[in-house]
């Protein structure tokens, strides 16, 4: 699953080098509405691939999670509508944390006991249910959401200066990746992954199955709650739109796009998502009523459906098998399959191409 | 019957998810629900005692919510039960079917009484005969059938077994479909017109006036449909197929017979119904975006609660939903406090509640 050695890490700080230095080479719009916008939303996508690529759970509560991550902060402090409770916003980040942390723990005490397509449902539930509780409770999301919130010093005000929150999301981005790395090579994240390929013979080696998937779950609700912190900093407002199905299925594409089994596909399929969003209202061609600047949402879901039709890998995915066609070697001896192309468990005549 | 026409339930394999492990955790579940359960019951009684005329209209709000949502979710879960397909456009199908019946009824059969009768109010009238709801229905019913069938032939029938890939491919679907009804149809709420004739409401024993349509078509409908389904099921030698190719798909295949027409064929009825309950809902509710992602998820609850690919769990989960959104909306009122803004919490309650005692639902069986 993971690349392993130096050139791993090279291509990490080249990585990060390139994003560090990004300010000097784009304008403040690109930087701001391109980069920062992929960052984080690539925090939300790697909650979901960290569940996926290690634990063989697509999640879909992960919107859901960092909804209420964001609506507590929002609440908490100094703002426009909801409750403006004024706190300190580290304080109300923290709070946001644990909150929406122990809510993921709930939700994953619930849907750890199921796996696969059920597992996929019932999460997608979870998140419905958070959207329709904040549209519904007016007094915590405001009649037009809650809108200039109270910002940390350190992010500063995002529309003058992008920067300080810019430098943010890349430090958390960073952060979270090479935790989430460090967590799957664990003997907790190694269980997790041996659960992932065969969980009756886990199960049968003496393991908890549910035990683990509920940890890895909590811990990937805790990146969610991060990453609704981020977006929350960001667009400085969240309202119950921002988290409805649609950005649920957004964060499911980006993750999708990336690649579903490689961390990294994460922020790569949030790039990808970012510079779609940004410029295909310039660039789509007309097509009558079908296809125009206004139909970003059919450009996006036809980006998915080829992807998901051609490449159940992702982006990394198709680079890799370019990669092999080419004749170059795999890091780290070859990746699993794709949780996507995983079959029905124990149903070998149909399951995988 | 609830149990007879539980067969279409997902099985064949592995038992993968843990059951509630020791018989004491077991009671101790058992009890603290019941205990809920309880509580319920009191909370019910003591709202409904005080009116009790506005208790039954209530109940009927709610009986007729689940029949609409029993109608949508049993395509749902046939769909899954015999393909283990879960195919997340059922809610743009059913919004697409609502759409389509209210365009052939603009277009075709919008009847503008002639100037001779000047109304008082100035307004012109329009009227609508019985065919301007029922050809509509007929035409959008069938119309997403094909459209059905045809995402079943195209996306998903070369990738079987890939059950993730299958409910991603379902997912852009939706994605696009609901992008592109709301470019073709608008934003704004839109409902069909029911038959001019047609009495608005009915009176009932008691005094309860209850609304004509959604107390005798749509509870009728679904009672039809239900019957339908499991004469179909029960009865029949396509329901037949589809109980053993629910048990083995492979054996079916082995024993000659062409499950690829039989698996669309299934498709075809969940597809119908979706539409059928699109044009229901859309007489009965409105259709407005967003209308497939709420119907998706009263689908998702249904069929979680009944258990995934059970006719008689979809009923008994329609029933369970519908009941505790009507009896929520109305009645979380507490003294002073109105707490009906959060009655969402009450239907996530009744999901976590079956969850925790049933993990596959209260008639699902491994899969």
């Amino acid at each position: 699953v993971i690349a392993t050695g130096r050139n791993a890490w090279l291509a990490l700080a080249a990585v990060v080098l390139v994003a560090a230095v990004a300010p000097f080479l784009f304008s403040e719009f690109f930087v701001s509405v391109i980069l920062t916008k992929a960052l984080w939303l690539g925090v939300a996508a790697a909650s979901l691939t960290f569940l996926s690529a290690y634990g063989g759970m697509v999640s879909l509560a992960q919107v859901g999670i960092y909804g209420i991550s964001g609506m507590v902060f929002a609440n908490l402090v100094l703002a426009d509508g909801g409750n403006a409770a004024a706190w300190s916003p580290w304080l109300a980040a923290l709070a946001a944390l644990v909150v929406a942390t122990a809510v993921g723990l709930g939700f994953g005490a619930i849907a750890s006991r199921s796996e696969g397509i059920y597992f996929l449902m019932i999460t997608l539930a979870f998140s419905v249910v958070v959207f329709y509780f904040f549209s519904q409770v007016t007094e915590l999301s405001g009649f037009g959401g809650v809108n200039n919130l109270d910002l940390p010093d350190l992010v500063g005000n995002p529309v003058q200066d992008p920067l300080p929150l810019y430098y943010t999301t890349l430090v958390v981005s960073v952060v979270v990746f090479l935790a989430l790395r460090y967590a799957a090579r664990t003997p907790f994240g190694l269980a997790l992954q041996g659960l992932r390929d065969e969980p009756a013979r886990m199960r049968a080696l003496g393991f908890d199955v549910t035990r683990h998937r509920l940890l890895a779950f909590t811990l990937a609700a805790l990146v969610a709650a991060i990453a609704g912190l981020l977006s929350v900093w960001y667009n400085r407002r969240i309202s119950p739109g921002s988290i409805n199905l649609a950005q649920t299925i957004d964060v499911l594409i980006i993750a999708v796009v990336g690649g579903l089994y490689r961390l990294e596909g994460a922020w790569i399929g949030a790039l990808v998502y970012a510079v779609i969003d940004n410029y295909s209202r310039e660039y789509t061609p007309e097509i009558g009523n079908v296809l125009g600047p206004e139909r970003f949402n059919t450009l996006i879901g036809l980006v998915f459906l080829v992807i998901v039709l051609l490449s159940p890998g992702g982006l990394v995915g198709l680079w890799e098998s370019g990669r092999e066609r080419l004749g170059g070697r795999r890091p780290g001896g070859g990746s699993p399959r794709s949780p996507v192309e995983a079959g029905t468990k124990g149903d070998p005549a149909t399951g995988g191409v | 019957m609830s149990q007879a026409m539980d067969s279409a339930g997902p099985a064949g394999t592995i038992p993968e998810t843990e059951l509630p492990a020791g018989a004491g955790r077991w009671s101790a579940q058992r009890m603290a629900l019941s205990a809920i359960a309880s509580l319920v019951v009191v909370w019910l009684i003591v709202k409904g005692a005080g009116d009790p005329s506005k208790f039954a209209v209530v109940t009927l709000n709610g009986l007729t919510l689940a029949a609409l949502f029993f109608v949508v979710a049993s395509g749902f879960t046939l769909i899954f039960g015999l393909m283990r397909v879960v195919n997340m456009a059922h809610g743009s199908l059913y919004l697409l079917g609502g759409y389509l019946a209210l365009e052939m009824q603009d277009r075709w059969f919008k009847e503008e009484t002639s100037g001779l009768n000047l109304s008082l109010s100035g307004s012109d009238e329009t009227t609508y005969s019985l065919l301007a709801w029922v050809v509509p229905l007929l035409l959008a019913t069938a119309i997403i059938g094909v459209v059905g069938v045809l995402i079943q032939q195209l996306f998903l029938r070369w990738n079987q077994g890939q059950d993730l890939r299958q409910a991603l491919i379902t997912i852009a679907l939706s994605v696009i479909f609901a992008d592109q009804m709301l470019a073709a149809f608008g934003g704004l709420s839109k409902d069909i017109k029911t038959p001019t004739d047609w009495p608005n409401s009915i009176n009932l024993p008691g005094d309860i006036r209850f609304g004509f349509f959604r107390g005798v078509v749509v509870l009728g409908a679904a009672l039809l449909i239900g019957a339908g389904l499991y004469l179909l099921i029960r009865k029949t030698r396509f329901g037949k197929i589809v109980r053993a190719g629910v048990d083995d798909r492979e054996m079916v295949a082995a024993l000659g017979i062409n499950v690829q027409l039989v698996f669309a064929g299934a498709f075809l009825v969940g597809a119908l119904l979706a539409g059928f309950g699109g044009v229901l809902g859309g007489t009965m509710i409105a259709l407005s975006p967003g209308e497939d992602t709420s119907f998706l998820l009263s689908s998702l609850i249904v069929v979680i609660i009944g258990g995934m690919g059970s006719l008689g769990g979809a009923a008994i989960g329609a029933l369970a939903l519908g009941l505790v959104d009507a009896y929520a909306d109305v009645y979380l009122v507490f003294g002073g406090t109105d707490l009906t803004n959060y009655s969402i919490l009450l239907t996530f309650a009744l999901l976590v509640g079956v969850l925790a005692v049933r993990p596959l639902g209260l008639f699902g069986r491994p899969a």
